[in-house]
């Protein structure tokens, strides 16, 4: 059995999903976890409710938002104080900038991007992808502990029926040290969607969009959804959509419960960013598309008139 | 000012990738090699920087086999002044190739002002070079940036993160810094600066040149393999009209009664 530390973040005050994802594969191990700053009672329970033996409040000047080095200066010594064999993060946008650093303050691995893990006699060994999916292979971490490891959202899944943990909460000082590179200010997105990489539901429209101007029927069926909506990289090179949307290999690389493409060929670095999407529907004139081998559902038409008899469709169904 | 950029040589995008019969990574023998796009971005800006300092020195550093020297040479092209290649095997961890840059990087004997890379490299999407090196270096680093500026030896720059909000970072050089698509437009290589890449000086070292041995290893990769395919989906035509709606009607009820996701 290992010690374990999940770090978490909070969104709005709440618990990341992956944090869950991560605490409920840990069953088996001694899971505590650490946030920096405050956290509400509910969200201690709803860690507890998940696994989590202790629940670790670091508090210290200069902590207040993030930055890769009070961060990893904070946990650092946070982590030093106590004996894990493992830490845990989500390999999110906090997690991805900060645990390469704070691995490093140990000279530790860090296995990134982790899809599925064992911990067998409370030993990490991990899937992860390579080639933005188009292969996977084993990792595992050598060297000195404690051993870093990051989850990618929405990869795990939650845990069905987790074991519950004390849930104990408990403040602790946190020294940020010296910070170099901080942020003065933080230009708010305009959307309040969900991130691509945490969506549970994704429209994706491609080059056969035409123009920026008709991603308003992809707006108008995520509405619908409460989705979020992607472009691929033929749209984004031609100007339709920002690079925050692009999803592929040189995008983001998503796994939402439903993904639908719309006017995507399905070129083959497109198909490594989104193939783990667990149901997949694609709209395309073209019968041979690539797209269509990987959808779960293809509809062979015109995405201008099937899309908005779709969003009518959901709108029926959800009763909205 | 001393300027460096950290390249990876990666298989093509559109590269179909095979593993290797025994996994121990993919086939490696056929595959067309890229400057890994990312890193293009951290080229263009160093050498955007060079344009309004003239005295800057923009080295390239690169780690990795020396099958061909592509994405080196492409740099240099591009209009980079000197190049330094760590000759070194496929599969290597992140920690060892971050070593491996800063042993490099102290090989030229110039004490770098800013650093700039790919914020990953789409070969092991791992995330991590950039941070380990700073890190390494005692250096601060801003990742994903697609947005910056110089003043002096201040530094402006905007990094991306979840849903598109940008935080904005001010810090001193030295700085690493990971460059994300959208923070320039990468130059094509001109036929001269093609030509003129071929004198360019270019280091070359060996790992234990630059101190780094298997001892350096953290992370080990094995049993590289495909992943599972999905079986053959459904197909409906709705090229026709007139059945349009009962189409999209089929599929979104599959989509709750059979794929249980709405």
């Amino acid at each position: 059995m290992a010690n374990v530390l999940v770090f978490t973040e909070l969104h709005d005050g709440h618990v990341k999903p992956v944090t869950l994802e991560i605490l409920g594969k840990l069953a088996g191990q001694t899971a505590d976890v650490a946030v920096i700053g405050d956290i509400a009672a509910d969200q201690v329970a709803e860690l507890a409710k998940h696994g989590a033996q202790n629940v670790h409040k670091i508090k210290g000047a200069n902590l207040d938002k993030y930055s890769p080095e009070g961060y990893a200066n904070a946990l650092s010594d946070f982590i030093k104080s106590k004996s894990y064999d493992y830490v845990f993060g989500g390999a999110t946008s906090v997690g991805k900038d900060l645990l390469p650093r704070l691995a490093t303050k140990f000279d530790a691995g860090l296995a990134s991007d982790v899809t599925n893990f064992t911990m067998d006699g409370g030993v990490f060994a991990g899937t992860r992808p390579f080639f933005s999916g188009k292969c996977l292979a084993k990792v595992e971490i050598t060297g000195p502990k404690p051993h870093f490891v990051s989850i990618r959202p929405n990869a795990l899944g939650m845990t069905p029926n987790p074991t519950a943990g004390a849930g104990a909460a408990a403040d602790a000082a946190g020294n940020a040290g010296e910070i170099r590179a901080m942020i003065k200010e933080i230009v708010k997105a305009t959307s309040t969607k969900t991130d691509l990489t945490e969506a549970n539901i994704i429209v994706t429209g491609g080059r056969a969009m035409k123009n920026a101007e008709n991603f308003a029927i992809l707006n108008q069926m995520a509405d619908v959804l409460g989705a979020t909506v992607g472009a691929s990289r033929a749209a984004v090179d031609s100007g339709f959509a920002p690079h925050a949307m692009q999803v592929g290999q040189t995008g983001k690389t998503v796994a939402p419960s439903l993904y639908i493409a719309c006017g995507v060929s399905g070129a083959i670095q497109h198909l490594a960013g989104m193939r783990t999407s667990k149901v997949i529907v694609a709209i395309n004139t073209d019968p041979d598309a690539p797209i269509f081998t990987k959808a779960d559902y293809g509809i062979v038409g015109d995405l201008f008139t099937i899309v908005p008899i779709m969003t009518e469709e959901f709108k029926k169904l959800l009763g909205k | 000012m001393n300027i460096f950029v950290c390249v990876k040589q990666v298989p093509d995008t559109e590269t179909k990738i095979t593993p290797t019969s025994d996994g121990s990574f993919i086939e490696t023998a056929s595959i067309k090699w890229i400057m890994n796009p990312y890193d293009e971005f951290a080229v263009e800006q160093a050498l955007l920087i060079k344009t309004s300092n003239p005295a800057a020195n923009v080295t390239v550093v690169r780690v990795g086999s020396v099958k061909d020297t592509e994405a080196l040479r492409t740099a240099m092209a591009m209009g980079a002044d000197d190049a330094a290649l760590v000759e070194a095997g496929d599969n290597l961890d992140s920690y060892s190739i971050a070593k491996a840059l800063k042993g490099a990087i102290e090989k030229t004997g110039k004490k770098p002002d800013i650093i700039l890379a790919g914020k990953q490299a789409i070969d092991d999407d791992a995330l991590q070079v950039p941070q380990i090196l700073a890190q390494m270096l005692n250096l601060p680093s801003v990742s994903v940036i697609v947005g910056f500026e110089l003043n002096g030896t201040t530094v402006k720059v905007k990094r991306e993160v979840e849903g598109g909000a940008l935080e904005v970072y001010e810090v001193n050089t030295p700085v690493v810094l990971a460059c994300n698509k959208g923070l320039n437009t990468p130059r094509y290589a001109s036929l001269p600066g093609i030509m003129k890449a071929k004198k360019k000086p270019m280091a070359q070292y060996s790992l234990a040149d630059v101190g780094v041995s298997d001892a350096d290893r953290r992370v080990k990769y094995s049993q590289f393999k495909l992943p599972p395919e999905k079986p053959a989906g459904k197909k409906f035509d709705a090229t026709d009209a007139a059945k349009q709606k009962d189409v999209v009607a089929q599929v979104v009820g599959l989509l709750r009664t059979e794929a249980k996701v709405i």
